[in-house]
């Protein structure tokens, strides 16, 4: 099968077989800013926004996705650099091993979207389907905190 | 404390903006070209004879390459936990058998242009598997009627007891004084049996190896390891291969927590890759990642503890049983550090027996878990103090100030309990449990909350608990670690480690170092580490013992740089007594300073050309352990058993934190795994040994909405043996979550949970017995 989605703003051209997940096609397109941490929908290394919706990629077929807009971590800012999501994770000591931090940014931004000045509570529900085994969640709510803050204060 | 420019500071870890961007490359980042992807096939029995294994069908098939089995691949034994060499572990592993051992164990591997085309490929191949009677407790595993697992020839590389013949993978026998005669000097005896289970790493990345030869005929070997060079070692004797033809590297990896010290995966990509000549690629699934790599050792430990009523312990005996599952990877080591790793803890105990084994059984296998034995012990060692400070009617806390090591003094342990031998004398160089506790204690409200048992909501109670402990940082005279340093014309330098950064922070925390030495911004230097063609040697990432070991290596490597560049400097000014200063070497008389730019020009370009260049290995006769004291507090719904941890503080003295960040890091991420590890993680198996809840979302594994309010605190102790006076803080943070729950659960309700994990059926059990209990004596 082939067709076309848009990642990033840019138009991509696919070819994939029917059981492909978009998952697949985004890490065998170069797109390997999205992790693969379980295929099962469970762990979340894998969200993308699927035009503006927050999904794991491992659980949408690539089928699903033509014709629609994909942003990953790396299309959060137009230009490809860091977002203030980024930036935050990074100063409040929330990126370990940093496999998870793809997913989570996505959380937070889909998060902070929706809710701009979240309480703690708004915080662990919006990231309760990202896992991360190495900072005990605890300096990544600290980031979403400190991204928070960042955004309202800056735009 | 000394006045330092960098070391102490929360410096930001190097890589976290384009990790957290996402194109920091992991293994399965990198672009190969048309790799094979491997898959294998796996026993859906326990305990099975492969009687017969006809791959002729999938060979057929279009889009194979090869399928792998024992009939066509090299049978040397060797075991898969990345260790020095001689490794202290059961050479019992073989690339593929003639047997399967336990549910989820490999029959063969197919290399296949896709996954689709491997799955099906497995499909066609005929194996007919001989059922043999299998053995799933630990408890049965020496009986004589138990089947055996290991009766091929397996054997020891090292001179310690290995018993196949009775399924024992090791056994320990450590007596220290009299323990009889201490036993009958005591007022009371408290004498307790606590299990621990299987629990999985759950690092967010699987398993993952990427190989392929370059033009010169080398294997190449990109992988998720913590131990790159034992990688290099095990692989090359594995395949029968000169160390010399390989190549490891490791590449950002997205967890550890000890799942990758083992070599699981190295040894078939490069046999693939050798006879087929083309790429391999292979990335465990989650439920592969849950069966078929490690898991915590499952351990049973006995204590007795022997009393007076000033509170001297008289004599302690302890008894572990360890399953180590099918193959005996660190089944003498972790066995050995839940005593090593513990007893010194109390070290006025004058009578000591510490006896041990390390058991097969036809279960998932057990291997390197963060905590290492330390956390399996600390459970009911814990329980078992507060049980006695209760006793005594006396506070938990007090009692542990009063008679916990201290600065300045030893314990017999270390001397007699080593990693295969006998172990290293040491004299504690610093200790801050003392004011752990007090900080602790301050932070979470010991004094008021302690014994009041208020109510929670919806008929909850309330209670508080706590556990102490220490750990090691790196093992002493068998951990070497590497470090090389090259001076660039604009006055930065290269940092070459074999360390091995698994996402803790340590390729910043070691630039931290040698930027402390040199006096230069962190900034100023470019770090590469664990390649196994560019970077010196380091035994990799475990035990506690980078920033330690590797630590002092950088250390030590960056004032032999300093040195030369004070040499240069010299020759250059005319004068010898100069100064350090930032980036430069000043005259005092004149004022006259030459950087270390001007350095570099110079010995480039100019005069006595040369590339400064330093190299220092490091070892330490000494482990110096870091103490941690954890608190919990906890709500128990008595209704439904329900066990909520409210607060979770902890204080650490992991001596001076080089990046006080990143070691809080590390002590918050190691106590919500201890956390979910006590309360919610386990492997649930059906009878016939298959683990039926091998993925995430039926795990149990702590997200955001389960973690407790956190408070973690760093207690500043300077360590002389230590690079700027640091010792670990990697691993101890798993060991007090569970113990302290216990003994909150305890303050709670007043019972007592001996076995892990705390579910609410087993918390609502053991309220049931106690009802009943206060029903009979009524």
């Amino acid at each position: 099968m082939n067709g076309t989605i848009t990642v990033n703003g840019t138009e991509m051209k696919i070819d994939f077989d029917p059981i492909d997940t978009l998952l697949d096609v985004l890490r065998n397109n170069g797109h390997t800013e999205v992790k693969r941490g379980c295929s099962k929908g469970e762990c979340g290394t894998c969200l993308i926004l699927l035009d503006d919706l927050l999904v794991n990629s491992c659980q949408v077929f690539a089928a699903t996705a033509l014709g629609k807009r994909v942003t990953t971590s790396t299309g959060l800012n137009e230009d490809g650099r860091p977002h203030t999501i980024h930036e935050a994770f990074a100063d409040a000591g929330a990126v370990q091993c940093g496999f998870c931090t793809p997913g989570m940014v996505m959380a937070t931004h889909s998060l902070l979207r929706e809710s701009p000045d979240p309480t703690e509570e708004e915080i662990r529900a919006g990231l309760v389907g990202n896992l991360c085994r190495c900072t005990g969640y605890v300096k990544i709510i600290d980031a979403v905190k400190l991204a928070s803050k960042r955004m309202r204060e800056h735009g | 404390m000394a006045d330092y420019t960098t070391i102490g500071k929360s410096v930001k870890k190097i890589d976290a903006l384009p990790l957290a961007l996402g194109i920091e490359p992991f293994t399965a980042d990198y672009p190969l070209d048309s790799p094979l992807i491997l898959k294998f096939m796996y026993s859906d029995l326990a305990h099975a004879d492969i009687v017969s294994l006809d791959a002729s069908r999938a060979e057929a098939l279009d889009g194979v390459a090869g399928v792998f089995h024992f009939w066509n691949c090299p049978d040397t034994f060797y075991t898969t936990a990345g260790q020095g060499y001689p490794e202290p572990s059961a050479y019992d592993n073989r690339l593929f058998d003639h047997k399967v051992r336990f549910v989820g164990d490999r029959i063969c591997m197919v290399a296949a242009e896709t996954a689709e085309i491997a799955e099906e490929a497995i499909s066609l191949i005929d194996v007919e598997l001989d059922p043999l009677p299998a053995l799933f407790d630990p408890e049965l595993s020496t009986d004589p009627d138990s089947p055996r697992l290991h009766s091929d020839g397996e054997y020891m590389p090292i001179p310690v007891p290995y018993e196949p013949e009775n399924n024992i993978a090791a056994s320990l026998d450590i007596p220290l004084g009299d323990v009889e005669s201490g036993m009958e000097e005591a007022d009371f005896v408290v004498e307790h049996r606590y299990t621990t289970h299987q629990t999985s790493h759950a690092a967010l990345e699987p398993h993952v190896v990427a190989c392929y030869l370059n033009p010169h005929d080398r294997v190449i070997l990109i992988t998720a390891t913590q131990v790159p060079f034992h990688v290099r070692r095990i692989v090359g004797r594995v395949l029968d291969i000169p160390i010399q033809r390989i190549r490891v590297i490791k590449p950002r990896i997205g967890g550890g927590f000890g799942g990758k010290q083992e070599v699981l995966l190295e040894p078939y990509a490069a046999l693939a890759t050798l006879r087929t000549g083309r790429p391999t690629f292979c990335e465990f699934t989650r439920s592969e990642v849950f069966v078929s790599s490690r898991t915590r050792h499952p351990m049973r430990v006995d204590f007795k503890m022997g009393v007076k009523n000033n509170g001297e312990i008289t004599a302690l005996v302890m008894d572990a049983l360890m399953d180590s599952g099918a193959y005996g990877t660190h089944g003498l080591t972790v066995l050995s550090n839940a005593g090593a790793k513990v007893l010194p803890l109390f070290n006025k105990i004058p009578n000591m027996l510490f006896t041990g084994k390390s058991v097969y059984t036809n279960l998932p296998v057990g291997g390197a878990y963060r905590g290492y034995g330390a956390t399996q012990s600390y459970f009911g060692f814990n329980q078992h103090i507060d049980m006695i400070a209760r006793k005594l009617d006396i506070d938990f806390l007090d009692y542990c100030k009063k008679w916990h090591i201290k600065k300045g003094e030893t314990s017999e342990i270390f001397r007699a309990l080593g990693e295969g031998k006998e172990g290293v004398s040491q004299v504690i160089g610093s200790c801050g449990l003392g004011e752990c506790i007090d900080v602790g204690a301050a932070a979470i409200g010991w004094k008021k909350k302690r014994g009041s048992k208020p109510s929670g909501p919806n008929g909850s109670i309330r209670g508080i608990g706590a556990a102490i402990m220490m750990q090691g940082s790196g093992i002493p005279k068998i951990d070497m670690g590497g470090a090389s340093l090259k001076l660039n014309e604009d006055g930065s330098f290269n940092l070459f480690v074999g360390a091995t950064d698994l996402g803790t922070g340590s390729d910043t925390i070691l630039v931290q170092i040698a930027a402390e030495a040199l006096k230069v911004a962190p900034e100023k230097i470019e770090i590469l580490s664990s390649d196994t063609d560019l970077t010196p040697f380091d035994v990799g990432a475990y035990a506690s013992s980078t920033t330690y070991i590797s630590g002092g290596a950088v250390m030590k490597c960056a004032l032999a740089m300093v040195d030369e560049l004070r040499k240069v400097a010299a020759e250059a000014l005319g004068v010898d007594a100069l100064v350090q200063g930032s980036e430069c070497f000043t005259d005092p008389e004149s004022g006259k300073s030459f950087s270390y730019e001007e350095i570099g020009y110079r010995s480039f370009y100019a005069k006595n050309q040369a590339q400064l260049q330093t190299n220092a290995s490091h070892t330490s006769d000494v482990s110096p352990p870091p103490f941690l004291a954890q608190f919990a507090e906890v709500e128990v719904d008595p209704e439904t058993g329900i066990v909520r941890v409210v607060e979770f503080v902890s204080a650490v003295d992991c001596g001076q934190a080089i990046n006080p960040a990143l070691a809080e890091g590390q002590i918050e991420g190691a106590a919500v795994n201890g956390i979910s590890y006590a309360l919610a993680e386990q492997y649930v198996f059906n009878r016939d040994g298959r683990v039926t809840n091998a993925a995430f979302g039926r795990y149990g594994m702590y997200t955001t909405a389960d973690m407790p309010k956190m408070q973690t605190f760093l207690i500043p102790t300077h360590d002389e043996n230590g690079p700027y006076g640091a010792k670990s803080v990697g691993e101890i943070g798993i060991n007090g979550p569970a113990p302290a729950i216990a003994n909150a659960i305890f303050d709670a309700v007043g019972v007592r949970l001996y076995h892990l994990p705390m579910t609410p059926e087993r918390v609502f059990r053991a309220l049931q017995e106690s009802r009943s209990e206060e029903n009979h004596s009524a």
